[in-house]
């Protein structure tokens, strides 16, 4: 190719003064997916998403789910969702802003689904991540679990885990633990 | 034999390949001095990594005869750099791998230029990259690659009837090794598959199951992950973990050796930490060597035509026995990234509306509800509803003043594709080109709009 490069090294000396037009925004193929993603999304009714950074940043969005049935119906819980520029080739990563008492969900608000770790596949999608969240609240679940008090008393006492759901998103005490009401 | 005329000139050997045809060269060679001197003076090539590869990259590309190189790296020397990355020494760790490794080369091999940038590769404008005549990886990681391969590709240029402008092509060879295995592989993107068009090759990274770190730690590396991912969190709130601080690194380590105390675990050390949280691979020097040398002689062949490319992807495997294998990929025809993309002329009136509407009856795309983006700025948004109110007002908008009013540019639209009677959702790449603006209305735009 060197005859190629030649004459691009020559047009190069006489366009040095030419002026090269503003640098642009270079959008990666993962930002691209998730405009697909993200413009495709079909959520439930109880689950809204929110762009904090404006209409522009996609990467970095928020999702809040409020469950209709079950344990945590009336419960408002927001998720932050941020997306990596290899995406789908990488999992979103995603956690729980609201401090709430479950099974699958640590206090710090790590999230434990399958599908945004060791099962993540780059046929997935934000929607199927969205009602994989959803299902966390309408089942959790107390085998492998990330808060270890919260699944045992799942386990034991469904009517015991009931009234501490109740009393956690109501805002209050479950054990040593504050909640912060958020219903 | 000290004699200066007959002393052999260093390039004796290159000179075997440079200066007589042969039968088995590329399409266009043309051997001479001419060619040798042509390669000093015009080829200039970028170096992207000074690590375990880039230090081979410079050393080899410097004695095959290149003398313009520059070299960009965002790392510092390390202590554990030293066993392969033979550029330094002792004395250098803390400095800048690019800048040390740079001196280095220009030390030992005379006549060789190599301009050292310590910073990181989106640090630099676009423009930067479009000065090289070809871009050598020597890289760890997808995302890295993923990023210089669309800059390359965004340069690449198409005519009318889809066929890639040969001067606008930047090639890359890139290299890539763990432990044992490696791969060389070039793209002439327009013409060989790009970066993104094979990125499923890449296995996903081995990822532990949250609950198995938090309930049922296995083994060594399960503890430690504990430790990084949910024990940081929980101790420190919102400060960010940073692997480069070895305080941070060291608060990890004695947090996983107490859980695998607790898990009677055997085997957490302070290396295998790092390894674990950065996802250190060991690297073997024989690998890099093997890698760059297969990396700088196709650099050699794409410049100066004396032998054919390799089409396309080398992979080395020294695991069991050994093993090397040349794979032809093929190109992903509607690559976002390197392929042609629809060409769709237009007037500088159309509306954004007139344009989404424009796609639907065109006989290539047959897109309905079709949601756009350029350069990162969305124009219009199908869903969620929030989006949709957002971006609505740009509607009734031109479309050449939406997109700056740029006389031809790249936009994606993602929507409903209904061919053969089948709706599939799809994203697409087009070529916008406006009409009746000076200078571009000699092309004939056939298989437009």
């Amino acid at each position: 190719m060197i005859r190629l490069f030649k004459v691009k090294e020559k047009q190069k000396q006489l366009a040095e003064n030419a002026n090269g037009g503003p640098p642009t925004k270079k959008q990666s193929a993962g930002e691209l997916r998730l405009h697909k993603d993200i413009s495709e999304l079909n959520l439930p009714k109880s689950c809204t998403i929110s762009f904090p950074n404006g209409k522009d940043d996609l990467m970095n969005f928020e999702v809040s789910i409020r469950p209709d049935e079950g344990y945590y119906l009336g419960g408002l819980f927001v998720f932050s969702f941020q997306v990596s520029p290899v995406y789908p080739h990488e999992a979103p990563k995603v956690k729980c802003k609201t401090k709430v008492y479950h099974p699958n969900i640590d206090l710090e608000g790590n999230v434990c689904l399958n599908i945004l770790r060791e099962d993540w596949k780059p046929v997935l999608n934000i929607n199927t991540v969205i009602y994989g969240l959803f299902h966390l609240f309408t089942e959790p679940n107390f085998e492998d679990p990330l808060n270890h008090d919260a699944a045992a008393v799942l386990r034991d006492n469904p009517k015991m885990f009931e009234s501490n759901v109740r009393r956690a998103m109501a805002g209050g005490y479950v054990g040593q633990t504050y909640f912060s009401r958020c219903m | 034999m000290t004699d200066a005329t007959t002393a052999p000139s260093r390039s004796r050997d290159l000179d075997k390949l440079l200066l007589r045809p042969g039968n088995l060269v590329g399409p266009i060679f043309d051997p001479g001095t001419q060619l040798r001197e042509d390669l000093k003076e015009y080829v200039r090539i970028l170096v992207v990594g000074a690590g375990g590869l880039g230090c081979e990259l410079l050393k080899d590309l410097a004695l095959s005869g290149f003398t313009n190189l520059e070299v960009i790296d965002m790392d510092r020397i390390e202590v554990s750099n030293l066993n392969r990355q033979f550029l330094f020494r002792l004395e250098d760790v803390g400095k800048p791998k690019a800048e040390v490794a740079a001196k280095r080369v220009m030390q030992r091999v005379s006549g060789v230029n190599i301009v050292p940038h310590f910073c990181r590769i989106e640090d630099k404008e676009i423009e930067f990259y479009n000065d090289f005549s070809i871009i050598v990886l020597g890289l760890d990681s997808i995302e890295a690659r993923s990023y210089i391969n669309s800059v390359a590709c965004s340069f690449l240029e198409y005519d009318s009837d889809d066929n890639p402008r040969d001067i606008t092509m930047k090639p890359m060879v890139d290299g890539g090794t763990e432990g044992f295995k490696g791969h060389a592989r070039v793209i002439l993107p327009g013409r060989t598959p790009c970066f993104e068009c094979t990125i499923w090759l890449f296995p996903p990274q081995v990822k532990f199951p949250l609950c198995t770190l938090a309930e049922t730690p296995r083994n060594a590396a399960h503890c430690i992950e504990y430790a990084h991912l949910i024990k940081w969190n929980e101790v420190h709130g919102g400060k960010a973990f940073d692997p480069d601080e070895p305080e941070h690194m060291k608060w990890v380590y004695n947090e996983a050796v107490k859980r695998a105390e607790l898990f009677g675990i055997q085997g957490v050390t302070y290396s295998l930490t790092q390894g674990v949280v950065k996802n250190i691979i060991p690297a073997i020097a024989s690998t890099n060597a093997v890698i760059s040398a297969a990396c700088a002689l196709e650099t050699l062949k794409i410049a100066s035509g004396c032998s054919k490319t390799l089409s396309n992807y080398l992979t080395y495997n020294g695991v069991e026995g050994l093993h090397i294998k040349v794979t032809e990929f093929v190109r992903d025809k509607d690559c976002l990234v390197c392929g042609p993309g629809v060409l769709i002329e237009l007037d500088t009136s159309v509306t954004l509306q007139k344009f989404i509407d424009l796609l639907e009856e065109h006989p290539r795309l047959l897109l309905s509800k079709a949601s756009v983006t350029h350069r990162g700025k969305n124009l219009y948004m199908q869903a969620p509803p929030v989006l949709e109110e957002m971006t609505r007002s740009n509607l009734s908008l031109p479309l050449f003043e939406l997109m700056g009013k740029a006389t031809k540019d790249i936009v994606h639209v993602t929507g409903i594709e209904n061919k053969d009677d089948k709706k599939t959702s799809c994203l697409r790449k087009l070529r916008v080109v406006f009409k009746g603006i000076d200078g571009i209305m000699d092309m004939d735009m056939a298989g437009g709009a």
